[in-house]
């Protein structure tokens, strides 16, 4: 899935079955969708019989026929070319949700029938089907694992080789379609209808059938329309004044000019515009619920962000071994290691890993005969009964503390500094005793990842706040997120917190996105503007967001703020561009139309063009054109760089706004220059 | 350096010195009321009590907008019977009769809606009591509900989220009596100073330096020209404004007479600066507006001072510029000059003949109305500019990649149709009302013979004028072409029509925005958000209004003024 990134926007069947489409788009019922270039169609019509009457007649007052047939022409090309632009931008998305697709149809499922199994198609499942899937079979529908565990291959979808462990109940309980079982059994219950999967709704958009207007390609759809309505005018009341002044306008003038002046570029790649946006997000493996959530995101004020795998690498990690006075540090470390021997946890693990560091291995020690006690609620603490009767305790100082007090011992001071210390620093101790002694602290780290400082600085100069959520005491907390540069942080977050801390931020009128996976983060999740629901959460999760990242990466937000933004730069910077171009139409367009009756005007050909019809065929051909060339500009979009609204609204007004005014002049010169070789 | 050039430059100087302390005292009238006219509040509790109004009520945006409505169309029926009855009532010394309903029809549509195009001459059409409590009463209360919906807008534009946008009453009467009055009354004692009359009395009948006898209009006119150019009204005392020896009777009088035009409109934009604590973003419109006016104003004085290169040729000195429709005590530059301020602005008085300008001139005059947004009419101007700048916000706003949002507040589609509405309409007006004029001038020569003929110049020259009359009355300004024998039935009506649509349609439409952006969420800044006081941004404003608002009329002034110029040079 990943690769597919490096694929050429233009690939040879995506190509072909564009150029169909291409056609059957000309339907005038779908182009009404489309305002702007609707009425192009309807002069392009117009021109058509101007061109039949002109061959039919032989009157040349309306130009002559091969003349009429060209402006037609180029006319109707102008649509395909926008239709093209539409129907490849469709096509490059749906080959995309295709490939998902793929994966996961037409596998054999393992249907339970009561006792029995049965083998069907996973096309014939329906939701609350219950099936079986053993070690080597592909999952055939997304669903929920109502019992066992298996570690599963997801890089079908996320790309990701290292495989993942589900399993019935929590968090981790939901498998997606496509992938596949390594190892064990698990059974699962189907969650959703044949063709009404995350994928199958996100075709349909891209498709556009579903396909909604976000409210910002409504608004600027009106500021579109309202820019023809107003040119619409200004040729239908040349005609009146042309014959004020006694000069004879043709009709296929008057529509070249027309269309040159309506901004037919904006108007033919605006729907392009917003499907490749979506599929930006596809790309980047998130499924997008409507195409309104890709724009939202671009606006997002606040981010919400999990310290854990999105800040910090995992777990925490045992970083430094403090013996208590008068203990030996080889012996204190045995016994921190005899203590996490059967630790399961990332941080036992990660004891263990620090001690052989230290050069002590864990099979050296004599384990033999010894009883594990598993860390509870309760005790806050785990550890070790040696067949000597020798009992090893780690866990939260206080919880140590006061086993060791209640045995009559005291609390030392050093550990109690050393105890402070680390956690100011941002760790967590972990103190060890033996026989109710305490004998050392072991600090855990949490270890921020590398180069997300630099992201939080970027979205800092995006304008974007974030904001750490986090299960840790305050302070922990506080050193965390200034060491990551987080702007603000929820320290011992409940999942209440998150959803508050929301709603405050957006009666402040702001944005909000946050990325989640648990039940218990739907609710935010759905209150949030953009809610990224991971892959592997529940299905509760993934049904309240409106997005779901496929590759579980909480780093995602990030990349689907810049995709949001991207997309309405691209609209913006073609619309600029698309107007800016009118200033060179008009002074190609309008001396032709005068200059044979009115010769003092020869001077207003600041661009000396050949001739009034080299002048009209070159800046209409330019006009047609320039939509192919920005298709590019269109799928990819225009890249964003976070150097501040201002910065970039100036960079962009260079580029795309005094681009836009000298390019067509360019253009049109050189396309004058040929055309006018064949006259 | 040229004393002509020097007059020019005190003047704008004057101007830019002086409209932004009164900036300072409008905005603060507005907001506070704590400025240096608060004497003036009994006289207004008086009002509020006369009338029955209770000054603190806030008003929605839709109440607000009926209020200006309803009190307009009062207006005009009170002008109607005044007008018509004239004849009859006192302070008529001249015997002048009563106005016959359709003219009288159109007087009052075009003091109503601040135009003051004119169809009669102010000495045998009106008589003193009307010219005093139609004219004049017009000028102050059409200049205060610019001023009062301009209130409004900067109330919605302050507030982070309200419904109301304050009560227009107040905001009316406040523009009159601490504004408006005071500043009328000092430029009026000036202008008495410098020899304009200032009486009841009947014509005077003087023995001319030949010897004949020639009789002499007088009456009030030093209480009416002072409002008439700082409500930015433009409607003369005599017929032929203030190129009257008697309504302008000296350089410094015409100097005082073209700064009062500008100064108001200039000093409400740094108002806006001060009253939403943005002075940045007052500067950066005024910065916009007033390089726009100083384009026009070099390019005017350039042409004008240059003179007519096809008089040249016939051996007549053009030293002193193109002197025709101009007068010797006033001069080239000052004429060029009031002629670019009377346009910017909804002014449209004149101080000399519009219709004898150099082609490029009168294209310029034309562009600054068909434009309609540097400085405009007294309140209206910024309003005008305020679609536009929702129009350059919407886009540059999608440029860096966010939703557009102006002073915090969200631009959606609803905004942006009204402001697309409002700002094209008014391409809309004046193309289509000039094509149809032109489409009746070729096709029914008949028609247009029984009305006299309309033009006086043929070719393209005759187009500019009727594409000046449309672009003035849809502009509100007021000013003519005068070559155009505009007081026929086709003209009083088409150009009523174009008068009311483009007076009303533009001010209900951009109060309806700031009211439907104040009701809004209010979205605190951040690093991503478009700052709108910034020069990229002027300059994308500028580009907008030239590219959308300009060039609609290229190939229209193509066909006048521009293919005039090229067969002149």
């Amino acid at each position: 899935m990943r690769n597919s990134k490096a694929a050429s926007l233009f690939p040879k069947e995506l190509v072909i079955e564009s150029l169909k489409q291409s056609f059957v788009k000309l339907n005038p019922r779908m182009m009404f969708r489309n305002p702007i270039m609707f009425i192009v169609e309807v002069v392009t019509f117009v021109m058509l019989l101007v061109t039949i009457w002109s061959a039919v007649s032989g009157d040349t007052s309306q130009g002559s026929f091969g003349y009429n047939t060209l402006v037609f022409i180029i006319l109707l090309v102008t649509i395909l070319f926008a239709n093209f632009a539409e129907a490849i931008a469709e096509a490059r998305g749906k080959a995309q949700a295709d490939s998902l697709r793929k994966t996961r149809e037409e596998t054999p499922a393992k249907l339970c029938i009561g006792n029995k199994i049965e083998t069907v198609s996973s096309s014939q499942l329906k939701k609350g089907d219950i099936f079986i899937c053993e070690a080597g079979d592909t999952i055939p529908s997304d669903g929920e694992i109502i019992e066992g565990l298996a570690s599963i291959d997801e890089s079908a979808i996320t790309g990701e080789s290292a495989p993942v462990i589900r399993e019935a109940g929590g968090d981790k309980s939901s498998v997606t379609g496509g992938t596949k079982v390594l190892s064990d059994q698990i059974k699962v219950k189907v969650t959703t209808q044949p063709g009404e999967s995350f994928l199958d709704k996100m075709i349909a958009l891209v498709e556009g059938a579903s396909r909604q207007k976000t409210p910002n390609e409504i608004a600027l759809t009106i500021l579109l329309a309202g820019f023809t309505l107003v040119f619409v005018v200004v040729c239908g009341t040349l005609k009146p004044f042309a014959d004020y002044s006694n000069t004879a306008i043709t009709i296929a003038a008057f529509i070249s000019l027309f269309v040159c002046l309506i901004p037919t570029t904006i108007g033919g790649l605006l729907s392009a515009i917003g499907i490749a946006g979506m599929d930006r997000a596809l790309r980047a493996n998130v499924i997008t619920k409507s195409g309104k959530a890709v724009e939202t995101a671009g606006d997002i004020d606040t981010l919400l962000l999990d310290k854990t795998g999105t800040i910090t690498i995992g777990n925490r990690k045992a970083t430094q071994f403090y013996p208590a006075k008068g203990i030996d540090e080889q012996s204190f470390v045995k016994a921190c290691l005899m203590a996490s021997l059967s630790d399961d946890t990332p941080e036992g693990k990660s004891i263990v890993e620090l001690g052989r560091e230290k050069g002590i291995r864990v099979h050296d020690l004599n384990t033999s005969g010894s009883k594990m006690i598993k860390f509870t609620a309760e005790t806050k603490c785990s550890g070790v009964d040696l067949p000597g009767g020798t009992r090893i305790r780690k866990g939260a100082f206080d919880a140590i503390r006061k086993m060791s007090e209640a045995a009559g011992n005291k609390y030392p001071k050093e550990v109690a500094d050393l105890v402070e210390k680390i956690t100011s620093n941002g760790g967590t101790p972990l103190v060890v005793s033996q026989d109710d002694y305490i004998i050392g602290v072991i600090e855990l780290q949490d270890i921020i990842k590398p180069g997300i400082q630099e992201r939080f600085e970027r979205l800092r100069k995006m304008g974007v706040k974030t904001v750490m959520v986090t299960g840790d005491n305050p302070l922990t907390a506080k050193y965390i997120a200034e060491k990551a540069g987080v702007d603000d942080y929820i320290a011992e977050a409940k999942p209440e917190d998150k959803m508050n801390y929301i709603k405050k931020e957006q009666e402040g009128g702001k944005l909000v996105a946050m990325m989640g996976d648990g039940t218990n983060d739907a609710p935010a999740l759905a209150q949030a503007n953009v809610g990224v629901a991971m892959n592997s959460g529940t299905q509760a999760a993934k049904e309240a967001g409106n997005m779901v990242d496929l590759d579980n990466d909480p780093t995602k937000l990030i990349e689907i703020v810049e995709i949001g933004k991207q997309l309405l730069m691209t609209r913006g910077t073609l619309t600029t561009f698309s107007i800016a171009n009118d200033v060179a139409k008009y002074f190609a367009i309008v001396p032709a139309l005068f200059m044979v009756t009115i010769p003092a005007l020869a001077p207003l050909n600041i661009m000396h063009l050949h001739s009034p019809e080299s002048a009209i065929l070159s800046a209409i051909i330019f006009n047609a054109i320039i939509i192919p060339i920005l298709i590019p500009l269109a799928l990819r979009g225009v890249a964003y760089k976070p150097i501040g609204a201002s910065a970039l609204l100036r960079r962009n007004l260079l580029i795309y706004g005094v681009g836009g005014i000298i390019a067509p002049f360019v253009g049109i010169k050189l396309i004058d220059m040929i055309v006018s070789l064949f006259m | 350096m040229n004393t002509e050039i020097l007059g020019v430059v005190a003047q704008i100087v004057l101007l830019i010195v002086i409209s932004y302390p009164l900036g300072k005292h409008i905005a603060k009238v507005y907001k506070e009321g704590n400025d240096c006219m608060r004497f003036m509040a009994p006289i207004e509790r008086f009002i509020y009590k006369f009338a029955g109004i209770n000054p603190n009520e806030e008003m929605d945006w839709k109440a607000f907008l009926k209020s200006l409505l309803i009190i307009n169309v009062f207006w005009f029926f009170w002008g109607m019977i005044l007008l018509v009855s004239q004849g009859y009532l006192p302070l008529n010394p001249d015997g002048n009769p009563g106005q016959s309903p359709d003219l009288a029809f159109n007087t009052c549509i075009s003091f109503m809606v601040n135009c003051n195009l004119q169809h009669y001459s102010g000495e045998s059409g009106l008589t003193y009591f009307t010219q005093l409590f139609v004219i004049m009463l017009f000028q102050f209360i059409t200049a205060a509900t610019g001023m009062a919906a301009m209130a409004g807008v900067m109330k919605a534009m302050a507030a982070k989220t309200t419904k109301t946008i304050g009560n227009f009453w107040h905001f009316l009467v406040i523009s009159c009596t601490r504004i408006l009055f005071p500043m009328s009354l000092i430029v009026g004692f000036i202008l008495i100073l410098e020899g304009t009359p200032m009486g009841f009395d009947s014509k005077m009948t003087i023995p001319t330096l030949e010897g004949a006898e020639q009789t002499v209009s007088q009456g009030p006119t030093a209480a009416i020209v002072p409002i008439k150019q700082l409500g930015t009204n433009g409607g003369g005392y005599f017929g032929v404004n203030s190129s009257h020896p008697l309504e302008n009777p000296t350089y410094l009088t015409n100097m005082l007479e073209c700064w009062s035009i500008l100064i108001i409109p200039m000093a409400m934009v740094f108002a806006l600066g001060f009253y939403l604590k943005r002075k940045k973003l007052g500067y950066t419109i005024y910065g916009v507006m007033l390089f726009a006016y100083l384009c026009g104003v070099i390019c005017n004085v350039h042409y004008e001072m240059a003179g007519n290169p096809n008089i040249d040729k016939m051996g007549i000195d053009q030293s002193c510029g193109a002197m025709e429709g101009k007068e010797t005590r006033l001069g080239a530059a000052a004429t060029a000059l009031w002629s670019v301020t009377t346009t910017v602005t909804s002014n449209g008085s004149v101080n000399g003949s519009h219709d004898s300008t150099m082609p490029l001139t009168g294209m310029i005059e034309m562009l600054n109305m068909q434009i309609n947004t540097w400085f405009g009419g007294v309140g209206v101007g910024f309003l005008n500019y305020y679609a536009f700048l929702i129009i350059a916000v919407f886009i540059s706003g999608l440029m860096v990649g966010r939703t557009p949002e102006f002073l915090g507040k969200k631009v959606e589609a609803r905004e942006m149709k009204i402001a697309t509405i409002v700002a094209l309409a008014h391409p809309f007006v004046i193309l289509i009302f000039t094509a149809i004029s032109s489409y009746v001038y070729v096709y029914h020569p008949n028609f247009v013979e029984s009305e006299g003929g309309w033009l006086n110049n043929p070719g393209f020259h005759g187009f500019s004028e009727m594409l000046y009359e449309y672009t003035s009355s849809s502009a509100n300004n007021g000013s003519g072409f005068e070559g155009l024998g505009d007081n026929t039935y086709f003209w009083n009506y088409t150009c009523g029509l174009a008068l009311i649509i483009s007076r009303y349609l533009p001010i209900v439409g951009q109060v309806a925005i700031a009211g439907l952006l104040a009701k809004k969420k209010f979205i605190p800044e951040s690093a991503g958000t478009l700052k709108t006081d910034t020069v990229t941004f002027g300059v994308m404003t500028f580009c907008v209004i030239m590219i959308v608002a300009a060039l609609s009329f290229f190939p229209a002034l193509t066909l006048g003024p521009i293919a005039e110029y090229f067969s002149i040079y």
